[in-house]
């Protein structure tokens, strides 16, 4: 299992547009991926998941991978939340 | 037999096509308990299949038409359609409780649509309108009901549809659709604005368009008269494609003038401009020879979307009509929205009152870092091309002092940066509140120029909400009221040496022209498509006979009396 914690840096949190990127990228992995925010975990692959834990600046989401391409799948996203300045 | 259907001409033409109609279908769920679950799930996944072919349909297509920024709610709904929590939750429902695939997917998506609504926040609360859409869609499939957008139109037709709302006309395609109507609206309702600048022939205000026509019937939208003809006979069909051929040499008559300036039968020259939304309007303005921009509404860059335009983007479209509009001036007015033109990501409370409320300059004053960010991309802008800044919905002469402190503040800022900023902006304001035209004298001292935006002045005089049918009665562009509160800001301007111009729909009405010919209005600012005519029409008016006309027409009592003086004396 890989595991990855961030601190969201965007203004807006996360929301429609990056979250759709995000959940894009998630679902091109086998892995079973999840997103854990304030006690709360969701599938990282369900649009509506991310986007119910309404993720605010500055607050802390940790990413948990789990599957055969884990590690591709964590790196992946991880570029994601940096190339659209959403997370480090 | 043919049927008759009158209106409000919203958008002049003659289309003739068979009707598309945009509607919400009634669709009700029946729980039912199924025998065979498997195959229940086979009927979802199905549904869920056809509804995805139709979405990627319907997002290449608005990428191509409106590019990826407009599309990218589409791929949201895609998502949706392929979350794994939603198909997973429908399906253990349908294994398990044995519903159909109906009520499954109703109650999970029920489930999450109240989620997302009792979320403290309008833009979340917005996206239960996503998951409700692709709910509709999923169940039209299952239950074989047609489901509409404008964006799955792929031949020529006519729209009709209760109204049309600015997400349905930024999918419009101009290829396909060649009119439309609709039950509710007026003049200056959003759709019948847009038809104007889209030129696509209009009819609105029918009141009973959507429940006399089906899809397939053929109709002709007379955008002229206001009239709709259902099942036209086809001698009505040869008449109306006479009707058309007329409006179309008229047209290219009025086309002969596109490169004359607008100069009065007694030589006077007045300005025609035009009214735009985006830069995408500009074809239209060149083709009909405008001699400036009157009305940049810049709202429509903050529309249909989550965030707030930065002021990169805001830059990009500045600039592009600044210099596509090569020196000619160009009046951009700043941000107009709360109120009735809502942005959801802004969390503003809903009002009683929005015409009334926390709108325009008002919202602009007190959360200035949006101001702010407009201001520095107009004055970017300035360098290429002729700019004026225009304020909406100034009420008092305190409010229009600090706009324009903070846009010389931001400028000082700019130049000292060392950013090329144009010297000569002109700084001036909407007269749309009556307390300004009464007051303009004052005003006229420190601004460079007025623009009357009638749609709201007349709104604001006569009491009257111009989006309530019950009181359209009160919306009299010709009452003496408004005609002298308009000669009053003309006055005064010209008493100080400045500038006074129209940009609400008044400005092109032909009844309405000899008036603010004669009462000196040097700017007349309209939808493009009005100019040609307008300018027809001024060049055989003689300015100064109208102006000796004043004195007796301003002492008329009624709209109705001033209209037949108008078409007494100048519409012979």
């Amino acid at each position: 299992m890989a595991e990855k914690t961030f601190t969201v840096t965007s203004e807006s949190g996360i929301h429609a547009r990056p979250a759709t990127t995000l959940v894009n990228k998630a679902g091109k992995f086998s892995s079973d991926i999840e997103l854990e925010h304030k006690g709360k975990t969701v599938n990282l692959k369900s649009i509506m998941g991310v986007m119910s834990l309404g993720i605010q600046q500055g607050s802390e989401i940790t990413i948990k991978a789990n599957g055969n391409d884990a590690d591709e799948a964590l790196s992946a996203l991880t570029d994601v939340l940096k190339q659209e300045g959403l997370a480090e | 037999m043919s049927q008759r259907i009158t209106g409000i001409g919203a958008s002049a033409g003659i289309a003739i096509a068979k009707v598309f109609k945009l509607e919400n279908p009634a669709l009700e769920i029946v729980k039912t308990t199924i025998n065979n679950p498997e195959q229940e799930v086979e009927r979802f996944k199905e549904a869920i299949s056809q509804s995805k072919t139709e979405l990627e349909v319907i997002k290449d297509h608005a990428e191509k038409e409106l590019g990826e920024d407009k599309a990218a709610i589409f791929a949201a709904h895609l998502l949706v359609l392929q979350d794994p929590e939603l198909i997973d939750n429908v399906t253990s429902k349908i294994n398990e409780d044995k519903t159909n695939a109906e009520s499954a997917l109703d109650e999970v998506s029920g489930m999450f649509i109240s989620m997302f609504e009792n979320m403290d926040n309008e833009y979340m609360k917005e996206r239960a309108a996503d998951i409700r859409d692709v709910r509709k869609r999923v169940l039209a499939h299952l239950m074989n009901v047609e489901f509409n957008t404008p964006s799955m139109i792929t031949e020529e037709v006519i729209i009709i549809a209760d109204d049309l709302t600015p997400s349905d006309t930024a999918q419009l395609n101009r290829t396909f659709v060649k009119g439309f109507a609709t039950d509710i609206g007026g003049r200056t309702s959003h759709s019948a604005i847009m038809a104007r600048s889209m030129e696509i022939p209009s009819v609105v205000g029918t009141k009973e368009i959507t429940g006399s026509v089906e899809n397939g019937t053929t109709v002709i939208i007379d955008g002229i008269d206001g009239v709709v003809i259902i099942d036209p006979t086809e001698d009505e069909k040869a008449s109306y494609e006479q009707k058309r051929v007329r409006y179309e040499e008229q047209k290219n008559e009025w086309a002969k003038l596109v490169d004359e300036s607008t100069k009065s039968a007694d030589d006077k020259h007045v300005e025609l401009a035009a009214n735009i939304g985006t830069p995408k309007d500009l074809p239209g303005v060149l083709n009909n020879g405008a001699e400036g921009i009157g009305l940049y509404r810049t709202e429509f860059l903050y529309m249909n979307r989550d965030q707030l335009p930065t002021e990169e983007e805001q830059f990009e479209a500045y600039k592009e009509v600044l210099s596509k509009m090569e020196g000619k001036p160009v009046v951009i007015r700043t941000l107009d929205v709360g109120g009735d033109k809502e942005l959801p990501y802004l969390n503003l409370p809903k009002e009683l009152n929005p015409f009334l409320g926390y709108r325009a300059i008002r919202l602009c004053l007190d959360q200035q870092s949006i101001f702010r960010t407009q201001l520095k991309a107009l004055l970017r802008a300035s360098a290429f091309g002729n700019l004026k800044v225009m304020f909406p919905m100034i009420a008092t002469l305190d409010e229009f002092r600090q706009a324009k402190a903070i846009l010389l503040e931001e400028k000082e800022k700019l130049e000292q940066g060392g950013v090329d900023v144009s010297d000569s902006i002109e700084i001036g304001m909407m007269v749309e509140i009556p307390s300004t035209a009464v007051m303009a004298d004052l005003f006229a001292k420190e601004v460079d120029f007025f623009s009357i935006g009638t749609n709201d002045l007349i709104q604001y005089t006569m009491a009257a909400d111009r989006m309530n049918e019950q009181v359209s009665y009160l919306y009299q562009p010709y009452n003496p009221a408004i005609l002298r509160l308009v000669k009053n800001v003309i006055d005064a301007a010209h008493k100080e040496g400045k500038w006074a111009g129209m940009c609400g729909e008044m400005a092109g009405d032909e009844i309405a022209i000899p008036i603010l010919l004669g009462l000196g209005l040097d700017e007349f600012s309209m939808s493009a498509t009005s100019i040609l005519p307008a300018r027809n029409q001024i060049r055989r008016l003689s300015k100064g006979e109208t102006e000796t006309h004043m004195g007796d027409l301003l002492q008329l009592d009624t709209d109705e009396a001033v209209k037949q003086y108008v078409q007494q004396h100048f519409l012979k």
